[in-house]
Formats: C-alpha cells, sequence, structure tokens
C-alpha cells in the first residue's frame, strides 16, 4: 500500500458554548495520493466539521483533539507561518457557495494571481499569467476578458468554475469540496461534476468530497465513508456500499433516496430524526432508530467492523452480509 | 379543518385552469441605466384536474415560483386569467374565499413561520381569522398535528426554533391545510431537508392527499422527487412552459430538448453507468432580454437557424402530451421536423 497522503486519527471536536456540541467522535480516515473518497452524510453528520478541521478553519471555542497528518505535516501543531503556507499550497477547498468564498472588491484575475504570487513567490505578472492558464483550464469562455471580471458579473456555474480555478491554481495535493454543485441548477450541476473529476485525473490530486446526494458522490468518488452523529459508520469502495451496505443507516438510506422511484407507491424511510449531539455517544447512535438494534447496541460503541481490508462498518451485523430483518 | 368548499363543476371540471398568465418586473442592471424588463413569467397556460398532481420542473430564473406566488395571489400579475373551478378568480370568486381554497407550503420552513407564536398558535390563526371560535381552533389545531404524525401534547406549545426541520414542515403543511383547502401548491416543499426526513414527507403527503381528496401543484428542481410525487409534468424554460405531460410518457420519450437535457443531466445511482458528457452546456440564460424566437435555442443540440427566428407554440405531440419544440410541429422548417 502506499503512503496515505493524509491521515486522520480519532479525531475529536467539541464546540462549547451555551450549549455543547460533540461535533465530531473519534473519526479516522486515510486517504491515497490521486484518491476521490466521498464524505456522505445529512445536516449535522460532521462532514463539514471534519473539512474545517482539516483547514484549521475552527472557531476559538472549538476543542479539538486527536491527530491530523497532511502530506507529512502535523496540522493541529502548525503555527501561523507554516498554516499559512499550508492553507492553499498543501491543501484547498472548494465551497458550496461561491459568491461568499470569492471577495466581491477584486477580479478574479487579481484573487487567483495574488494567491499565486504569495505562495510560490513569483511575480504579480507571472501569477495573472497562471491566473489565465488556470481559467481556460476550467472552461470559462473568453478567459482573457473574464480575469478583470468581478465574481458579481458572472452567472452561478461561471463562479463555481472561478472558485475552482482559485483553488487549483497553486497545485494543491489535497483538495476539499464541501457540497460544491448542491446550490446550482442541474444541468450545471453535472458540467461541473464532469470538470472535477477531468480536472483531479490530469492534476493527480487526492479530494475529500462532501456532499448529502449519493448520485453526486457516485458520479465523482472512489470510495465512501459515510458519516452519521459525527462518526463514520461505514467506508468501502464505491460498488462496495451502494451494492451492499452494511451498516443499517447507509442501507436506510439508500433505500430511502427518491432514485428512480415512481409514484403510487411509498417510500422506505428511517423513522425518527438523528439526535442531538449535547452528550458524547456511550452507544451506538443509530441504535434509537434502527430496527435491528439489540441491546448490546445501547451499551456501547460500536468499534468498526473490518469486512475487508479497505472496508468496515460501525455496526455488530456488519459481517452479516445477510439483512436479516428478523433478527431483532 | 374546515369544512372543505363544495365542489362546483364536478369531476370533469378542472380544478383550476390558467391562461395566459404573465409577469413582467423591471429591474436596472446598472445604475441610472434605463430599467430593462425581465419576462420572469411569460404567458403561461395549463389546468389542473381534480386529484391530480401537477409537477412543475426548471432551472432558476424560470419563473416557476413566480407562477405560485401569481397564483396564490401574493403579487399582482400584469394579464392572464385564473378560474378555480370554473369562478374567475377576483371576479366572481374573491380573494378571501379563494385562500381557504389554496394554499401554500415554502420550501424555508423556518421563515414561513411565525417566530413568537406557539405551534398550535400558528395552525389555529387561520381559522380564527375565518370565524372559528378560539377553543374550536385549538382542538383543529391539535388534530391537524396528529394527522402530520406530531403528538399534540408535546409539540403543541413549542416554538417554531425549538423543533427540526423536517418538523417544521410538517408543521407547515398543517397549517395549509387548517382552512380545508383542496389545492395545496408546494414550492420547494422538501427541496431543504435531508433525503431520510424528505421521504418521510413526501410519504405525509401522499397519505393526506389520499385521505383528504387534495390536488397538489408540485414545484421542485428535483426530477427524483417530481417522478415520484406527479401525474403530470410541467417543464418551464425562462417564462415559458416548453413541455407539459404525463410523467411516464414524458420520461420515456421527453419531445423537448430540454426535458431530455434535465432528465440527462440526472446524476446515477450506478457505479458502472457514470455520466460520461454534460448533455446540455453553459448555464441558464437571464429572463432579461430572453433569446429570440425558441428562447432555449442558445443551448440546444439540435438548434438550426430557423429556431432563433420562429418562436414555437405549445403543440400536440401525443395523448395529453404537448411540447413547444420547432421538431414537434410538421412544416415548420427544422429539418427534424416532420413535412
Amino acid at each position: 500500500m502506499t503512503t496515505p497522503i493524509l491521515t486522520i486519527d480519532d479525531l475529536n471536536v467539541r464546540f462549547s458554548g451555551r450549549r455543547t456540541v460533540h461535533a465530531l467522535n473519534g473519526v479516522s480516515l486515510s486517504l491515497a495520493p490521486g484518491e476521490v473518497i466521498g464524505l456522505l452524510g445529512e445536516s449535522g453528520s460532521g462532514k463539514s466539521v471534519t473539512l474545517r478541521a482539516l483547514m484549521r478553519l475552527m472557531p476559538r471555542h472549538a476543542q479539538v483533539s486527536g491527530s491530523v497528518e497532511v502530506a507529512g505535516q502535523d496540522v493541529l501543531a502548525m503555527k501561523d507561518a507554516a498554516l499559512a503556507r499550508y492553507r492553499g499550497r498543501t491543501v484547498s477547498m472548494i465551497f458550496q457557495e461561491p459568491g461568499l468564498a470569492l471577495d466581491p472588491v477584486y477580479t478574479i484575475g487579481h484573487q487567483i494571481a495574488e494567491s499565486v504570487a504569495n505562495h510560490e513567490g513569483v511575480s504579480m505578472i507571472a501569477g495573472r499569467a497562471r491566473a489565465l492558464e488556470m481559467l481556460e483550464r476550467v472552461r470559462i469562455p473568453s478567459a482573457r476578458t473574464r480575469l478583470d471580471s468581478y465574481p458579481h458579473e458572472m452567472s452561478g456555474g461561471m463562479r463555481q468554475r472561478a472558485m475552482i480555478a482559485l483553488a487549483l491554481a497553486c497545485r494543491p495535493q489535497v483538495l476539499l469540496a464541501d457540497e460544491p454543485t448542491t446550490a446550482l441548477d442541474a444541468t450545471v450541476q453535472i458540467q461541473i461534476l464532469l470538470l472535477l473529476r477531468e480536472l483531479q485525473q490530469e492534476l493527480g490530486m487526492a479530494v475529500i468530497f462532501v456532499t448529502h446526494d449519493i448520485g453526486v458522490a457516485v458520479e465523482i468518488c472512489d470510495r465512501i465513508a459515510v458519516m452519521y452523529a459525527g462518526r463514520i459508520v461505514e467506508t468501502g469502495t464505491l460498488r462496495e456500499v451502494v451494492r451492499d451496505p452494511r451498516h443499517p443507516y447507509t442501507q436506510g438510506l439508500l433505500s430511502a433516496t427518491v432514485h428512480g422511484a415512481t409514484g403510487r407507491g411509498r417510500l422506505k424511510t428511517i423513522p425518527g430524526a438523528p439526535p442531538s449531539l449535547d452528550r458524547a455517544p456511550t452507544a451506538c447512535s443509530f441504535a434509537p432508530r434502527c430496527d435491528r438494534a439489540v441491546p448490546p447496541c445501547r451499551e456501547a460503541v460500536p468499534p468498526l467492523y473490518a469486512i475487508s481490508p479497505e472496508r468496515g462498518a460501525r455496526c455488530i451485523f456488519a459481517r452479516e452480509p445477510e439483512r436479516a430483518e428478523t433478527m431483532a | 379543518m374546515l369544512a372543505p368548499a363544495p365542489d362546483r363543476g364536478g369531476p370533469a371540471q378542472p380544478l383550476l385552469e390558467v391562461r395566459g398568465l404573465t409577469k413582467h418586473f423591471r429591474a436596472r442592471t446598472k445604475p441610472f441605466a434605463p430599467p430593462k424588463v425581465v419576462r420572469a413569467v411569460d404567458g403561461i397556460s395549463f389546468s389542473v384536474a381534480k386529484g391530480e398532481t401537477v409537477g412543475v420542473v426548471g432551472e432558476s430564473g424560470c419563473g416557476k415560483s413566480t407562477a405560485a406566488r401569481l397564483l396564490m395571489h401574493l403579487m399582482p400579475r400584469d394579464a392572464g386569467d385564473i378560474l378555480y373551478d370554473g369562478e374567475r378568480v377576483g371576479s366572481t370568486l374573491p380573494l378571501r374565499d379563494l385562500r381557504r381554497r389554496m394554499q401554500m407550503v415554502f420550501q424555508d420552513s423556518y421563515a414561513s413561520l411565525n417566530p413568537r407564536l406557539t405551534i398550535e398558535d400558528s395552525i389555529a390563526f387561520g381559522p380564527t381569522v375565518h370565524g372559528v371560535r378560539d377553543a374550536a381552533a385549538r382542538n383543529l389545531a391539535r388534530d391537524l398535528l396528529r394527522r402530520v404524525g406530531l403528538e399534540p401534547n408535546t409539540f403543541a406549545g413549542r416554538y417554531p426554533h425549538e423543533i427540526s426541520g423536517g418538523q417544521r414542515q410538517r408543521i407547515n403543511i398543517a397549517r395549509a391545510l387548517a382552512l380545508g383547502p383542496s389545492l395545496v401548491i408546494l414550492d420547494e416543499a422538501v427541496s431543504a431537508l435531508d433525503k431520510s426526513v424528505e421521504a418521510q414527507v413526501l410519504n405525509l403527503l401522499v397519505d393526506l392527499k389520499t385521505e383528504l381528496g387534495l390536488t397538489f401543484l408540485f414545484i421542485s428542481h428535483d426530477l427524483n422527487v417530481m417522478r415520484f410525487i406527479s401525474d403530470r409534468i410541467l417543464v418551464m424554460y425562462l417564462g415559458e412552459v416548453v413541455e407539459i405531460g404525463p410523467v411516464e410518457s414524458l420520461w420515456a420519450a421527453p419531445r423537448h430538448p430540454y426535458t431530455a437535457a434535465l432528465i440527462a443531466a440526472m446524476p446515477t445511482l450506478d457505479p458502472d453507468r457514470r455520466t460520461m458528457t454534460a448533455p446540455i452546456a453553459g448555464d441558464p440564460p437571464s429572463p432579461i432580454d430572453p433569446p429570440s424566437g425558441c428562447r432555449f435555442h442558445t443551448r440546444c443540440v439540435f438548434a438550426e437557424g430557423v429556431c432563433a427566428k420562429v418562436h414555437p407554440v405549445l403543440a400536440e405531440v401525443g395523448p395529453d402530451h404537448q411540447a413547444a419544440c420547432l421538431m414537434a410541429i410538421p412544416g415548420s422548417g427544422h429539418s427534424g421536423a416532420a413535412a
């Protein structure tokens, strides 16, 4: 096995203030160079917090423990200067709302050039040349004129392309993508997904792609990690997870997805709602909603049961491919 | 809930008939420049039969939400007629009566509830305005809470910020039903919900529809949801209806290239059949100065010279199925059309 470019080990994030939230509870994940992993989960499952922890974009009151290592560097121990070099150069991030992520008072060309000049110590003129190259690469029409456009002068799809150009301008080894296609129209979403897939193959970077949409994950990911209540509950290759989900939550999520379902029937649903995370979980967080739950599920947090070297699920029934619903 | 309005025209009369509905806005694109016209809704016509679910799909800026607001009279229309069960809204059917028969659920479950009212008060508010006594309105609210799957003793006294998004959307549905409407307009009502919650709310809507004999106008950008819930689908592009037909035939054989592109743009669930090419390039153009002729011609792979000149109208392409494409109109001059 190749050395991973990114390793997260037992990462815990707790926000305390008026209300305490145990946002991440022992997340472990590793990513090989050039690999695309999808973090799949619903709101509050901890997928965005994981990305923010990787970028060290945490509010002051967040308590973080565990270890995060990217390209041989200890991310949680980095000082300001190292952190500034790390962000954008080693790891870069794209967001759901390009309108909020881009600076409204500078042109697209200026923003990209500035980032390149800062990270690589080259002149703004050289930076601008890279900006042009990047805008062409993300297929923004008439890229040369668009260098001098402000974000508000562009359409949603074009802004998203510009943000991708900015994120990739310094050739990062890891790209973090936080629902980058969720706010886009259907016909534009597929264009951006295809663009990301193509750029990933060309540039060979590793990607963590956060999404709540299984269809989007299927289009772009090699591997899937399913998150629930601040924990990874199942990992495996895309095919394994989609075709043979082993965690009851993944199974429920896949059958609750309205995909190819036609009317007059009922959709299968997962009853109830995700737990509040005001206390650290001491049992399987999914047990209250699970129709297979047995007493041991409510007594201890289930470990990640390995099914194969690359595949595991945090469920005591994980090794029984048979979905014996009658067990309970 | 209040007694539903009587069925006047019988089952054959459409519950809702819309003719030439139009709304233009004036917008300044630059300071001091003369304002331009945004053709948000540009002469759309359709009807909704009693008991059916019509889905409206389209991308941002196609006018689907503006159309819903015009139907609800949340803003005045520039032109066009709206007939509710055969009665002209505004003349023979007063607005106050329309509101009892037509209700709406919005996308943002939080913004559509008054944060200072308890859930029970929010649901009881409408009936009280329409003359129901306080105690009766409260009983009604509790009954509706039960119907949407929320235990009244737990939820009645809570405030909107104390409950989850899925629960809030159930409250909004309960409130919409409190006046006993026959038509409910759902504007992206499940779009903000998580997938597992979305499925629960969709099931609830299907159940309520059967129990109460409701008619739905369901607006969404999510084609998976549309296919599940709709009997007929209406596709909008830049303020116009480009295709309308039964969900099965529209899915099996879309006749407008835009409909086909929307369906082809849906992400797959099969890892071995990933999408390899995007069905259309570019973003939807702005409804300010829409393209001439067929508004879709700037993004259409089948576009020919004639498409920029001739504006296609909806033409019959199958049973109950219409499309506004020159290829579907014989003798239109497009090489793909029958002579």
